[in-house]
This record gives structure tokens, C-alpha cells and sequence, in this order.
């Protein structure tokens, strides 16, 4: 019964694959077009060249590791890598994006709002609506925390008095495996009018 | 009645609040080091096969590429129960099996390297089921295990660890019955408990013989124990916690990862970063046990369960490292649901080729209970007896016993829990809901409702030993040695409230030491809900012993006895004349006071935990959709309010009740591989489709430590998947045997169509 077979493995992560033909193609038109892009991260604007050598944003690049390997801003967590659990939310002009599946060359010109950007700069006094996590144990281990407050925070911003159900529905997307979803959604309907 | 306490059970924030609400909580992936190199792992491609060769000459031409290693190239360390498991082996047991490491510059470049190492396999037939495995001719796994059988036993647990249920007479058990049923029932379908964290370790190989490793996982000083024995005693690890993001018990151990990391920092002498990818995590990293269990159980009409035999076969995949752990555990919980006299229980641990089971919340209870509360149902349906009744007549009682893992005879001298059970089924609405087996609560239309009822407790809340000690500051502060890590129940903090309430000490002005293997004494970790009565209890020893040091050198100071004196808020009075007083300042600047404290196993005590399930069930979609959910329990002395209440909520994630609904891998069983081993294909339940949760909390004082409080934070997830499994049978008027109830196995049981598979099946 022995079969003798020489193959290639495969790592676990086939998308990768495909997801790098794809940015390829769009850094092509994009590099050209741009060989430096600009971000604003939490009111701090970073300019940055394209490109594949280690200084450079390399198109492939996902905003979330641009966040958290360039910028060493890694407050903003990867879980999932797929878009799938939330935990990378950040903010782009205000509306939540999953960092994870968000290439930055395509983030040119575009207004950024990480966890680390919520809090007083100057002062550390915590957005409302952090403090409000806190007040309510709103977190048990804490990792999805930042892609659950940052989801809470564009929710709020398109609707600063939600309903119970609208709390639930603008969370959907997001991934709490030690189940803080029931203080999750009394933390956001107290912090509800009161966002900055 | 006012609380006797200042700190104890009243709500504070949780002390690392603020990094993990800024994003400043210190992940191991946020970690970065000097020159860190990235590690990745090739995965075997085969259920089950021999290498024939690895090519790694182009791997070592490709930029940043600092090591490749094989099993040529790797010491013998070993793994499993009992150690057969080698770190790289020369044949591959699952499809994701470690083939070789690189170590790479970076992330990218490791990743890109794995695609230029050549393997040739010879390809072995493979073998997913357990009693497939079992025939002869079989594929054999290991040549250890005759027949694909896990040795049984846990030599840690001592001489006599349990292996078995076997006491009384079950033929005269049978006898006595006036109902006996027998079946074969099962929970195969390995729910993983995914932390949001995936397994991760950075390792530093410091010449010759020692590594430090900075790890994510639910006990950092087991890392060491653990790692040790695998390193043949002849490395010594350090391990340095951190934040762990969710471990649900799987990240108690992850030796492999741990291992490969270190091989890679020893063959390049750089700290090497090396984290699971998310489908990683997923298709090879430690799920939950399979049951299947064959069995026979004789009751009377009042519901006295007179016999209990049957062999219970556990999937434990393609080693055991915890297995049979999980099986004493087991073995011992069932007793404590089931107060019978006779047995004859026999677990085989079989391997199978997909990846490995693990620990995971309800470490085999949740397992066993699956299997055998469907069968003594159908025996309570004979019987005509209320679930509800059923349980809460069989659940252990002070006086009542069990043999524990060590196979020692333990009678249970806490709390009765009936009254928590009682006032659980009066908010639940038991008695008004409950129509009798098989009878839906409500229809409505297409819908049904049913109801549902499980159980569970343990006598592990005091396992294990903890050690720890409390140092006294002569600024009145406090610091405590302690080696556990926060990995969401926020025991760390309740710790703290601990040494607070012990030395009447504000909470602010003490801190904990880094859970760091290097500076603090044994600790065996939180697992089991053993954080609060068994670390707790060591820790509250060191910080006795340490006020009991401080009153020693201070008396003399005061003209009093040390038993005459107290302390508040660093300053030390004469109880019969407070106004006498000096502040810890008095122990001189150039001293600390260093308490010790030590807890030692008791077995002595029991949890318990009664859920209520409310179902209603779509005929026409077979969707099942749990409406309400209620845990009655009885923790002696709230802690920490909303500490528990989250602990408690988490009954339905990490493999818990929605185990029993939808949560399942589906492995492809005739290729080996994992078909859903990523976030999108495994599914979990969003905000919007949160039930009702009613936490029922009773403090009836445990005689455990001076708090007279128990955990049971663990065992919160065990009693609902088979109450689901009981609440979607009564709803739809027929038996449904198999977790978890998805649309495709509903629609099937109600004969509307299709094969009835959940993937699983």
C-alpha cells in the first residue's frame, strides 16, 4: 500500500498567495502614480516612500502591520488576519476599517484613528467611551478590547444615541471569545451621547 | 447584613484596565527585541507519512534565512503522556505536522523560505476514527502504543491515579433497577476554544544551557516545569508571562511552539519571535477531546441511579499530552453528578491522525457528561423522572464521596448546593416550563420551544500546589511574589484585593512582581477554578505571615504583645488603644518584611454549576435559537462582581454551550485535513444573537480559606451543551443524539431532508 510521492508543502496561509498577485497588479499603477504616500495616524502626519526595501511601505503591506511594525503603534491587534473577528478595527475618516485587510498604499491621503489616539495627548484622560470600558469590567482578557472600542467609537460617531439592538448590530463584526459581549454593550450604551 | 470586608466583593477597576482600554497592554506579539529573527514552521502536507529527505540548499541561498532544521537536526526532546513525542520526528502523524523551522530577518522572508524546502514523504495510510483505529491492521501511530492506545495513567497525579471507574457491583446494581438503558453516544465534534491570542513565544538561547522564553500563556511557571522535563533536564528555561490574550485552558501548555522557538534562538544564538498564524492555530494547534462512549445505566423510579457501565472512548488525535489528565478529571466529576455505587467506567485513549486534543474548560467532565446525560435521560424518560429532580438528587452532598485523580477516597466537606440549584430552577421558571420529556414548552407555528437542564462540578478548585510570598515596604507598601499571569479573569487584581483585605493595605499600594519563573516561587497557575481557593489561599498565607513578621518587630516599639496590635494603611496601632500607633516607616528604611505562603492540594471541596437552557427551534429552517440562559451556582463569597459575571457569561464561547448549537471542526476524513480552520468557516456567535443570560450567585460560606470563597470560573461552559442537546430534543418530541444541533441535523431528525450531517458526522 506504500505510494511514494514527492510534493511541495504548503504553509496554512494559501491566501497569501493570491493576495500578493492582486497587490502587485495595483502597486504597479499605484507606485507610478505615487512613490510616496501620506498618512495621518491619531493627528500625526507620516510620509512614506513605496516600495520593497526594509524602510519603505512594501505594497503589500496591510495597514495593521504598517500600524504596528513601521509605526510601532500595536495597540490596534491582529487576531484573525482574515477579517473576520474585529480585532484590528481602526478608524479611517471616521468610519471603522478592518486594518488587517486594508492595504496602506490605499490608505494615500487618508485620516487614521488607532486606539492609542483616543485618550488626551496631553492630559491621558481616557475617551469617554474607554472609560466607560473600564467602569463596566467591559473586557476579560483584553485583546479584542481596541478593535472593540474602536468599532464602538465609528458606531457612535454615525449615531451617538443607539438603541440596545443598534449597539449589537454595530458590533456584530466583532469577536469576544471570553464573552464580555453583555458588558461590552452596557460600557457603549453609557458612554452613548456622551463621545467626544 | 454589611459586609465584613473593605475590599472583598466590592467593585474596582481591574488594575491593568487602563493598558488594555488604551491598547498599552503588552501582548507577546506587541513584544520586540534587538535583532529578533521571525520563526515559521512547514507543515506535513500528509495525515501520515515517513520523510524520505529534506532539500534545504536553495532555503539557505534565499535572503534574510538564518536556520533550517529538521529532525536530523534537533536533540531528542519529547513530549505526550508518557513521552513519546518528538519535537521533530522523522514521520509526520496529521496533516500541519512540524516538518521543519526556519528562522528568518523577518516575517516575510521565513514565510517565503518554507516554499523552497523540499520534502519527499512516503506515504503511510492514515486512520481518523476511534474505533477504526482500534481494529487490527489499523494504521499504527506510534510504535508505543500497540493498537493506537494511549497508555493510560498521569504519573503526576501519584500511585493509585485514577484510570477507571470501578467500585460496587454493577451486575447487582442492574438488578436493583426498574429501568436500564443503553446506547452509544458521542461529542466528537471538537470545538476548538480559540483565544483571540494565537499560541506564541519569543525564546532566547543563552549559552550553554539555559533559554529565556517570553510567553503568552495561562501559567507561565508550568512553562518551565514543563519545558524542563522535555529538555531532558538538561536546559534551564526561564519563562517570563505576559498578557495572555484568552487561553480557555488551551494555552496552558504549548510546549511545541515554545520548543520550536528555542531550537531556532539555539541553532542562531538571536531571540526568535515565533507566533501561529490564525489557520495554524486552528488546524494544529490542541482542540478539544472527542468522546464516544458505549454504555449501560440502571435507575428506579425515584430516580437512584443503582449501575453505571461502559467503555468511554477518547480521540485524543495524534498524541496525548493531557489526556489521560482529563480523563482522572473526568472520571472523578461523574461521581460527583452521579452519587451511585456501582460502576464499571473504562476510558481508552486512542490517536488518531488529525491534531492534537488538549485542555480546554470543563477538562473532561464536560466530555463524559456530554455522552452520559443523553443516556440517563432516556432512562429518566422510562422512569418518568424531572431532569431537574434528577440532578439535583445525585449531585454529591457534604459527607457524600468520590475517588479523586489520585485515586483516593474524598468526601465532600463544603456547602450543599442544592439551594443554588433550587433558586436557579425558581428564575428560571423550571417547574411552570417543564411539560415532561419530549413535550415543547411553547409551539408557535413552525417554532417549538423546549427546555433543557445540566450540571457540573469538580473537586479541582483545590488542586495542585501554589506558592507565594508578600513583601512588606517600610514606605507602607506592599509587593507581591506571585507567578500567575492575567489571562482574562481578572485574578490578578482579586489577588491584590486579597493582600489588601490581609493587610488592610489601599489596593493602589500594592503591586505584583512580573509573572517571571526567575524571581517568584511554585505556582501551578489558574486552571481548574482552582485561582481562588488554591492560589488564593497561598497568597493570603504570605501575606498573613507577613503582618504576623511585622507586628513581631514592631511590638517591642509599641510596650505590646504582637497579638495586641493591628494594621491599617501602613501604620501599626494597639488595638486596645489605636491612638498608639507607628507607621511601617518603624521597620527601618534599610528593611523589607518577606511573608511565605504555601497552598497544598485538598480534594476535599466541590463547585458546582446548574445551567438552564430555553431553546426555541425553526421546523422549517432548523435553525436553533437559544433564547435564555440560566447559571445557578454557589461560590460561598463573591470576589469580584463583575469579574464573575463575566466568567459566568462566557458559558457559551470558548467550546462551551455553543459546542452543542454550532461550533464544531470539520475534519475531511479522507484527506485529514481541517476544512474550517479559519474564522469565517468556524462559526461563532455575534452580539445580535445574544441570548438572555441570568446569573444566579448564592454566598453560603465554603469552609476554604478565611474568605470562604471557591472558583468557578472554569466550569462555567460544562453543563449546557448536553442541556441543549435535552431543550432541542423536548422541543422538537424526539430524541436528537449528536452535537451540535445544526440546521442540516434538525431538518434530518424531522425527516424533512438531506443526509443530517454536520460537517462532523
Amino acid at each position: 500500500m506504500e505510494k511514494r510521492k514527492s510534493v511541495r508543502p504548503v504553509a496554512f496561509l494559501k491566501k497569501g498567495e493570491d493576495t500578493v498577485v492582486r497587490t502587485q497588479k495595483l502597486t504597479r499603477k499605484k507606485a507610478r502614480a505615487t512613490e510616496r504616500i501620506s498618512l495621518t495616524v491619531n493627528g500625526k502626519i507620516h510620509e512614506m516612500e513605496v516600495g520593497t526595501a526594509s524602510h519603505q511601505i512594501d505594497p503589500a503591506h496591510t495597514l495593521a502591520h504598517t500600524l504596528r511594525e513601521t509605526l510601532g503603534l500595536t495597540g490596534t491587534k491582529v487576531s484573525c488576519d482574515h477579517g473576520a473577528c474585529g480585532s484590528c478595527t481602526v478608524l479611517m475618516d471616521g468610519k471603522a476599517v478592518l486594518s488587517c485587510m486594508t492595504l496602506t498604499i490605499e490608505c494615500d491621503g487618508k485620516r487614521i484613528t488607532t486606539i492609542e489616539g483616543l485618550s488626551d495627548p496631553e492630559t491621558g484622560e481616557l475617551d469617554p467611551l474607554q472609560q466607560a470600558f473600564v467602569d463596566h469590567t467591559a473586557f476579560q482578557c483584553g485583546f479584542c478590547t481596541p478593535g472593540m472600542i474602536m468599532s464602538a467609537k465609528a458606531l457612535l460617531g454615525e449615531n451617538p444615541s443607539p438603541t440596545e439592538e443598534e449597539v449589537k448590530e454595530g458590533l456584530s463584526g466583532n469577536f469576544c471569545r471570553c464573552i464580555s459581549n453583555y458588558h461590552v454593550v452596557k460600557a457603549v450604551l453609557a458612554a452613548s451621547g456622551k463621545g467626544r | 447584613m454589611a459586609s465584613p470586608y473593605r475590599f472583598i466583593g466590592k467593585t474596582t477597576p481591574r488594575k491593568d484596565a487602563r493598558e488594555i482600554v488604551t491598547g498599552r497592554a503588552n501582548f507577546l506579539a506587541d513584544r520586540k527585541f534587538p535583532g529578533m529573527l521571525h520563526g515559521k514552521v512547514l507543515r506535513s502536507p500528509h495525515p501520515h507519512a515517513l520523510i524520505k529527505s529534506v532539500s534545504r540548499d536553495e532555503v539557505m541561498k534565499l535572503p534574510g534565512v538564518e536556520a533550517v532544521l529538521t529532525w536530523e537536526d534537533v536533540p531528542n526532546w519529547k513530549g505526550g503522556t508518557p513521552r513519546c513525542t518528538r519535537i521533530l520526528d522523522r514521520k509526520v502523524r496529521y496533516v500541519g505536522d512540524a516538518v521543519a523551522l526556519v528562522a528568518a530577518d523577518t516575517e516575510e522572508h521565513a514565510k517565503e523560505a518554507l516554499r523552497f524546502i523540499k520534502v519527499e514523504y512516503e506515504v503511510l495510510p492514515a486512520v481518523f476514527d476511534i474505533e477504526e483505529a482500534l481494529k487490527p491492521g489499523a494504521p499504527q501511530l506510534y510504535e508505543d502504543f500497540p493498537g493506537n492506545v494511549v497508555t493510560p495513567g498521569v504519573p503526576f497525579f501519584g500511585p493509585k491515579n485514577l484510570k477507571e471507574v470501578v467500585r460496587g457491583d454493577v451486575e447487582r446494581g442492574f438488578a436493583e433497577a426498574d429501568v436500564i438503558t443503553e446506547g452509544t453516544f458521542g461529542y466528537e465534534n471538537m470545538p476548538n476554544p480559540i483565544p483571540p491570542e494565537p499560541p506564541g513565544v519569543v525564546a532566547l538561547w543563552e549559552a550553554p544551557d539555559s533559554v529565556t522564553l517570553w510567553v503568552s500563556n495561562q501559567a507561565s511557571y508550568m512553562d518551565t516545569v514543563i519545558l524542563s522535563h522535555i529538555m531532558e533536564r538538561k536546559i534551564q528555561p526561564r519563562t517570563i508571562g505576559g498578557p495572555c490574550g484568552g487561553s480557555f485552558g488551551s494555552k496552558y501548555m504549548s510546549w511545541q511552539v515554545q520548543c520550536y522557538a528555542a531550537l531556532l534562538s539555539r541553532a542562531t544564538r538571536k531571540p526568535v519571535k515565533l507566533v501561529l498564524t490564525k489557520e495554524e492555530h486552528l488546524a494544529s494547534f490542541t482542540l478539544r477531546p472527542a468522546s464516544r462512549m458505549s454504555a449501560k445505566v440502571g435507575m428506579k423510579k425515584d430516580g437512584t441511579v443503582t449501575a453505571v457501565q461502559g467503555t468511554w472512548l477518547i480521540d485524543t488525535g495524534y498524541y496525548s499530552m493531557t489526556t489521560q489528565s482529563q480523563i482522572a478529571v473526568g472520571c472523578g466529576e461523574v461521581q460527583i453528578m452521579v452519587q451511585c455505587p456501582n460502576w464499571d467506567l473504562k476510558p481508552v485513549i486512542v490517536c488518531t491522525n488529525r491534531n492534537a486534543s488538549g485542555i480546554v474548560r470543563g477538562f473532561g467532565g464536560q466530555e463524559l457528561k456530554c455522552c452520559l446525560i443523553p443516556l440517563l435521560s432516556l432512562a429518566m424518560e422510562k422512569a418518568g423522572v424531572d431532569p431537574f429532580e434528577f440532578l439535583k438528587k445525585n449531585f454529591v452532598r457534604p459527607g457524600g464521596g468520590y475517588f479523586w485523580r489520585d485515586g483516593i477516597w474524598y468526601n465532600h466537606r463544603g456547602i450543599d448546593h442544592t439551594k443554588a440549584m433550587e433558586r436557579g430552577a425558581e428564575v428560571f421558571g423550571w417547574k411552570e416550563k417543564w411539560k415532561g420529556w419530549l413535550k415543547p414548552t411553547a409551539v408557535n407555528g413552525p417554532k417549538r420551544r423546549g427546555i433543557g437542564v445540566g450540571i457540573h462540578g469538580s473537586a479541582d478548585i483545590g488542586e495542585d500546589s501554589s506558592e507565594a510570598y508578600v513583601r512588606l515596604h517600610p514606605d507602607g507598601t506592599a509587593m507581591l511574589f506571585s507567578c500567575v499571569t492575567e489571562h482574562g479573569t481578572g485574578q490578578v487584581t482579586n489577588y491584590i484585593r486579597m493582600v489588601a483585605e490581609v493587610l488592610q493595605l489601599p489596593m493602589e499600594r500594592i503591586s505584583i512582581t512580573p509573572p517571571d519563573s526567575l524571581i517568584n516561587p511554585y505556582e501551578f497557575g489558574p486552571a481548574g477554578s482552582r485561582g481562588t481557593y488554591a492560589i488564593g489561599a497561598a497568597i493570603i498565607a504570605a501575606a498573613e505571615d507577613a503582618r504576623q513578621r511585622l507586628l513581631e518587630l514592631i511590638a517591642p516599639r509599641l510596650k505590646a504583645k504582637p497579638q495586641d496590635l493591628d494594621t491599617v494603611d501602613g501604620v501599626v496601632y494597639r488595638k486596645d488603644d489605636p491612638g498608639v500607633k507607628i507607621p511601617w516607616k518603624a521597620m527601618a528604611v534599610d528593611r523589607t518584611i518577606t511573608g511565605y505562603g504555601r497552598f497544598d492540594p485538598d480534594y476535599s471541596l466541590v463547585n458546582c454549576m446548574m445551567t438552564f437552557i430555553e431553546v426555541e427551534v425553526d421546523t422549517e429552517t432548523g435553525k436553533v435559537a437559544l433564547l435564555r440562559v440560566v447559571n445557578a451556582t454557589d461560590v460561598g463569597q463573591i470576589i469580584d462582581p463583575p469579574g464573575l459575571e463575566n466568567q459566568l457569561n462566557g458559558c457559551l464561547g470558548s467550546a462551551g454551550i455553543d459546542s452543542a448549537i454550532f461550533e464544531e471542526m470539520i475534519l475531511d476524513r479522507s484527506a485529514g485535513r481541517m476544512l474550517n480552520a479559519n474564522m469565517i468557516d468556524y462559526k461563532w456567535r455575534t452580539f445580535p444573537e445574544l441570548p438572555v443570560i441570568e446569573n444566579v450567585v448564592m454566598e453560603t460560606p465554603f469552609p476554604s480559606h478565611r474568605f470562604h470563597a471557591v472558583g468557578v470560573g472554569e466550569i462555567a461552559t460544562s453543563p449546557g451543551p448536553s442541556a441543549v442537546l435535552m431543550a432541542v430534543s423536548n422541543a422538537l418530541g424526539v430524541w436528537i443524539h449528536k452535537y451540535p444541533v445544526t440546521p442540516e441535523r434538525v431538518l434530518k431528525t424531522l425527516g424533512k431532508t438531506g443526509s443530517g450531517k454536520g460537517g462532523a458526522a
